[in-house]
C-alpha cells in the first residue's frame, strides 16, 4: 500500500465517521444528560405542533421514518429502507419489523398512514405533504406514499420532528389531536426515550426506552429538560456545572462568554435545516418602501458587518439570501448590497426624493420581532440617518402586538427571524408566494411582494426532483430576489450548543436538537 | 369582598381584551406560522371570536360558578395549573415575608438603641441598598456569588429531579437549600422598609413616657426593649407588612423568574407572554384573595397586639 492510498483510506474513515456523527470514542451506555431548555412547550407531540421547543423533547419520545445525517443524506431510522418511482410520485417506505410503541404495542404500517393523515390535516406547514394524495398499506411493514406530483421536499418532511409517528390506538380514538390528553401526559411513542414527567414550565423527565427498536441504543439511562427561561440563570448552570447541555443558545455575549469556559463546548454546527435568519422585511405595497429604489438605498446604507460584528460580536454568519448558507441551495453570488452610503444617497437622488432643509427626505418606522431585535432596530434609526431618512423605532409590548401589526401590513420596515425548516418549499417559499399574501397571517408574505416569474420559478422547483436542476432554479430565484429585496437578508440567528466535555456525541446534525439523542452518552 | 371581585375580574378582563393580538397569534409563534383556516379555528376553539360583551358575559358566569376555564397554551384546566403552583409561591412568599420580618424588626430595635453610632448608619445604608437594588438584579449577583463562584447553592428550580430516595428529610433539606436564594432575594427589599420603620417607631416609643417609667422601676435594659418599647413599636411595622403583601406577590414574579421557581410568578409570566388570558385573569383573582386574606390577619395580627384595636 502506498502512501497515497493510506491517507485516502484514512480520510474515507474521518469522512464516513464524522457524516454520522460518530465520535471515535467508545460510547459509554447509563448515567443521566441534563439538559436546559429556555421555554416551555405547549405539549409534547411534534404530530400536531411545529416549533424548537416541543422538537426537542418531540424528537425523543417519537421516532421518525428517516433521519438525516449532517451532509443532507437520509439514513434509515424507522423506513429500515425506502424506493422512489414513478417519476417522484411513489414513495415506499419498507418499516422496521420489530418497531414497538413505549406501550409495547407493534408499530404497523397503518400508524404511519395514520400519522401522516394526521399531520396534513393538524400541522401548521401545509406544504410539508400537500401532493400526498394516499397512503396504502399493503403489509404491516409497509406504507406507499401516492403523490399527485414529484415533491422532493417529502424526505425532509419524513425527518426530524416533522412526521412522529404517533400510535393509531392512543390517537384515533376520536379526540382531538390537537388537545388530547396524551400530548402531554402518559404520552405513547415510538422514539428512543419515554416519558415519566412532564410538568409545564418545570421541566420533562424522560428514561430509556428498553424495547427501542436500534439495538443498544439509547445510551443514555435518562434525560433531565430543565426549563429554565431566564438566559443568565442558563449560563451560570452551565458554567457550575449544573447543567450539561443547552442548544438554540442565540445570545451573543452568552455565547462568547461561555467559549472561555474549559469545561464546555461552544458550537455553532447542526442548525442548517432549522435555518434561522435575521432580516429586515420591506412593506412592498404601501407607502415609500413600495419604491425597490427606497429598498435598495436601504439596503446600501445598513452595514451588514457592522451588524455581524458590533451587534452579533462575530458569532453570526453573514446571510446574502432567504435560504440558509448551510444549505445545498444557498446561492452567494447574488448583489451583497455592500455598505455605499454615496450609492444610496444617488439611488434616492435620482428616484426624485430629495432631501429638505433639515437633510430628511421622509419618515419610515421599523418595528421588530422579538427583543433581541432591538438593537437591530435602533442601528437602522442610525445607519438610514446617514441617506436623509428619518425612522421611529416602534417597540411592541409583546410578539402578539407585534404579529398583529406586521401581519395586518401597517408597517414599513420590520426586523425578523425566519426559519427555512429544511426544505425551501417548507420554509422559504411561504415568504414570497403571491398566493400567501394573507392578511393576519404572521410568517405568510407580509410583505405583500409580488413577482409572477418568482412564482413560477417556486413552483417549479417545488416539484423538480434532480437535484442540480433544483439548485439552478433555487440559485435564480435568490438572485431575482435579490434584485427585487422584499426582505433584506443580513445574518443568521447565532444559534449555538454548548455542552460539557463529559457529553459525547450530542447532536450535531441538520436538525440540532428536533433529532434523536439515541447516539448522546456521557463520558467517564 | 365579592363586589370588589367583581371588580376585579371586569377591569381585569377589560384590560386584557384591550391589548392588541390574541393567543392564537402567541400559539402561531411557537408553531413557527400557521395558515388562515389554522388561526379561525384557534379564535372559534377560544371563543376569541365572539363579540367582547358575549366573552365577558360568558367568563363572569363561569367565575361565579367556579369555573375559571382552560389554559389556551396548556390545555389544562385553570385552577388545576393555579393550585399546582400555588404552594410554591405560598412557600417562598411567607419564608421572605417572615425572613423579612423578622431581620427588618432586629436590625430596627438594634439601629435604635444608639440612633447617631455606627450600628445605625449600618442599618441605614444596608436600607438604602435595599431601596436602590433591582430584585431581578439582587437574584443574578446572588447566583453569581452563591452558585458559581461559591457553588453551594442551586441555580434554579424548587427540587433536585435527579435525587431517587424517599427519604423526607433529603427532600426537605433539598427544597430548603433551593428556596435559600430565591428567599434571601425577594425578603432584601423588606429588610430595608421593614428595618428602617422599625428603628423610627422605636425611636418615638423610647422617648414616650411609660417606657421612662419602666426604667424608672428598674426593668433591665432587654426587659424595657422586648416587652415594653418593641411591642407598642411593632404596629405601623405589622400595619405595613399587611400592605406591602401585594408588593411581594409581585416581587415573586421576578424572583420566580430569575430562579425559575415553579410558582404562580413563572406562569403568571408565562400567561403574559402567551397572551393566555383565562390563566392570567385566574391568577390575577387568586392574587386578590391571597392580598385580602393577607389584610385580614394584618388586622388579627395588630388586635392582637393591641386589644383597643376593634375589626
Amino acid at each position: 500500500m502506498n502512501k497515497h492510498f493510506l491517507k485516502t483510506l484514512l480520510l474515507t474513515a474521518t469522512l464516513i465517521f464524522t457524516s454520522l456523527g460518530v465520535s471515535f470514542a467508545e460510547p459509554k451506555k447509563g448515567g443521566t444528560l441534563i439538559a436546559a431548555v429556555g421555554n416551555s412547550p405547549r405539549h409534547l407531540n411534534p404530530a400536531v405542533q411545529s416549533g424548537i421547543v416541543t422538537g426537542f423533547p418531540g424528537a425523543q419520545l417519537f421516532a421518525t421514518p428517516i433521519r438525516y445525517d449532517n451532509n443532507w443524506e437520509p439514513q434509515p431510522y424507522l423506513a429500515e429502507s425506502w424506493e422512489i418511482s414513478d417519476g417522484g410520485k411513489t414513495v415506499r417506505l419498507n418499516l422496521v419489523k420489530d418497531a414497538v410503541f413505549h406501550d409495547g404495542v407493534p408499530i404497523k404500517s397503518s400508524d404511519v398512514k395514520f400519522s401522516l393523515e394526521t399531520i396534513k390535516k393538524n400541522h401548521p406547514f401545509k406544504t410539508m405533504f400537500a401532493p400526498v394524495v394516499s397512503v396504502e398499506t399493503p403489509d404491516e411493514h409497509t406504507a406507499i406514499l401516492k403523490l399527485s406530483s414529484p415533491h422532493p421536499a417529502l424526505m425532509l418532511a419524513m425527518s426530524s420532528q416533522l412526521m412522529a409517528i404517533i400510535p393509531e390506538h392512543v390517537y384515533g380514538d376520536g379526540q382531538d389531536p390537537k388537545t388530547h390528553p396524551q400530548n402531554s401526559e402518559n404520552v405513547v411513542g415510538s422514539g428512543p426515550f419515554k416519558l415519566v414527567e412532564f410538568k409545564s414550565g418545570e421541566h420533562i423527565i424522560l428514561e430509556r426506552f428498553d424495547d427501542f427498536f436500534i439495538d443498544g441504543r439509547p445510551y443514555l439511562d435518562k434525560m433531565v429538560l430543565k426549563i429554565i427561561k431566564d438566559p443568565a440563570t442558563r449560563t451560570i448552570g452551565l458554567e457550575n456545572g449544573e447543567i450539561d447541555f443547552y442548544a438554540f443558545e442565540n445570545v451573543a455575549r452568552n455565547i462568547v462568554r461561555l467559549k472561555k469556559n474549559d469545561n464546555l463546548t461552544v458550537t455553532p454546527d447542526g442548525y442548517a435545516a432549522i435555518g434561522p435568519i435575521d432580516w429586515l422585511a420591506f412593506n412592498t405595497k404601501t407607502g415609500k418602501t413600495a419604491d425597490v429604489n427606497v429598498r435598495r438605498a436601504i439596503a446600501y446604507a445598513i452595514d451588514r458587518n457592522f451588524i455581524l460584528k458590533a451587534i452579533m460580536l462575530g458569532v453570526a454568519d453573514e446571510a446574502r439570501t432567504g435560504i440558509h448558507p448551510g444549505s445545498p441551495f444557498y446561492e452567494p453570488n447574488v448583489e451583497p448590497y455592500n455598505l455605499d452610503i454615496d450609492k444610496a444617497n444617488k439611488i434616492l437622488d435620482d428616484a426624485g426624493y430629495k432631501k429638505g432643509s433639515d437633510g430628511m427626505r421622509f419618515g419610515l418606522t421599523v418595528d421588530f420581532g422579538w427583543p433581541g431585535l432591538k438593537p437591530n432596530a435602533e442601528y437602522t434609526k442610525a445607519a438610514l440617518k446617514k441617506i436623509g431618512i428619518d425612522v421611529t423605532v416602534r417597540a411592541s409590548a409583546d410578539f402578539p402586538t407585534w404579529a398583529k401589526t406586521v401581519s395586518n401590513h401597517n408597517f414599513d420596515l420590520t426586523w425578523d427571524t425566519v426559519f427555512n425548516w429544511g426544505d425551501p418549499v417548507i420554509g422559504v417559499h411561504r415568504t414570497y408566494q403571491t398566493s400567501n399574501i394573507k392578511k393576519g397571517v404572521i410568517w405568510s408574505n407580509t410583505q405583500q411582494y409580488s413577482n409572477p416569474k418568482v412564482d413560477a420559478i417556486m413552483e417549479k422547483a417545488g416539484v423538480e426532483n434532480d437535484m442540480d436542476k433544483r439548485k439552478a432554479l433555487y440559485s435564480e430565484l435568490q438572485k431575482m430576489l435579490a434584485n427585487d429585496l422584499p426582505v433584506y437578508w443580513t445574518n443568521t440567528l447565532p444559534y449555538h450548543t454548548i455542552y460539557s466535555k463529559k457529553v459525547g456525541n450530542p447532536p450535531m446534525g441538520i436538525w440540532a436538537t428536533s433529532s434523536p439523542m439515541d447516539m448522546t452518552y456521557i463520558k467517564d | 369582598m365579592l363586589l370588589v371581585l367583581l371588580v376585579v375580574v371586569v377591569l381585569n378582563f377589560l384590560m386584557l381584551h384591550l391589548a392588541p393580538g390574541d393567543i392564537a397569534d402567541t400559539i402561531a409563534q411557537t408553531m413557527g406560522g400557521a395558515d388562515e383556516q389554522d388561526m379561525a379555528e384557534l379564535r372559534q376553539q377560544y371563543g376569541l371570536d365572539q363579540p367582547f360583551f358575549i366573552q365577558l358575559f360568558n367568563y363572569v358566569v363561569r367565575v361565579a360558578l367556579l369555573d375559571f376555564g382552560h389554559s389556551h397554551f396548556y390545555n389544562l384546566p385553570v385552577f388545576d395549573l393555579i393550585m399546582e403552583r400555588f404552594p410554591a409561591t405560598l412557600l417562598l412568599v411567607f419564608s421572605a415575608q417572615i425572613l423579612s420580618l423578622f431581620v427588618g424588626i432586629l436590625l430596627g430595635v438594634y439601629a435604635a438603641q444608639n440612633p447617631n453610632g455606627l450600628s445605625s448608619l449600618f442599618v441605614n445604608m444596608f436600607s438604602l441598598f435595599g431601596y436602590a437594588a433591582p430584585v431581578f438584579w439582587t437574584g443574578i449577583l446572588l447566583l453569581i456569588a452563591f452558585s458559581l463562584h461559591i457553588p453551594i447553592f442551586p441555580v434554579s428550580g424548587m427540587r433536585d429531579i435527579t435525587i431517587e430516595t424517599d427519604n423526607f428529610l433529603v427532600h426537605f433539606f433539598d427544597v430548603l437549600r433551593h428556596l435559600f436564594l430565591p428567599m434571601i432575594t425577594l425578603a432584601s427589599i423588606f429588610f430595608a422598609y421593614y428595618s428602617r420603620l422599625c428603628r423610627a417607631s422605636m425611636l418615638e416609643v423610647l422617648g414616650a413616657d411609660f417606657v421612662r417609667t419602666a426604667k424608672a422601676k428598674g426593668l433591665s435594659k432587654k426587659d424595657v426593649l422586648l416587652k415594653h418599647a418593641l411591642k407598642n413599636s411593632l404596629s405601623p411595622v405589622i400595619t405595613f407588612a399587611g400592605l406591602s403583601f401585594s408588593a411581594v406577590v409581585s416581587g415573586a414574579i421576578l424572583v420566580e423568574t430569575v430562579y425559575s421557581w415553579p410558582g404562580l410568578g413563572t406562569l403568571a409570566f408565562n400567561s403574559i407572554i402567551s397572551r393566555d388570558t383565562p390563566v392570567l385573569l385566574g391568577i390575577l383573582i387568586f392574587s386578590t384573595l391571597m392580598v385580602t386574606v393577607g389584610n385580614l390577619l394584618t388586622d388579627l395580627t395588630l388586635k392582637a397586639l393591641d386589644p383597643r384595636i376593634k375589626i
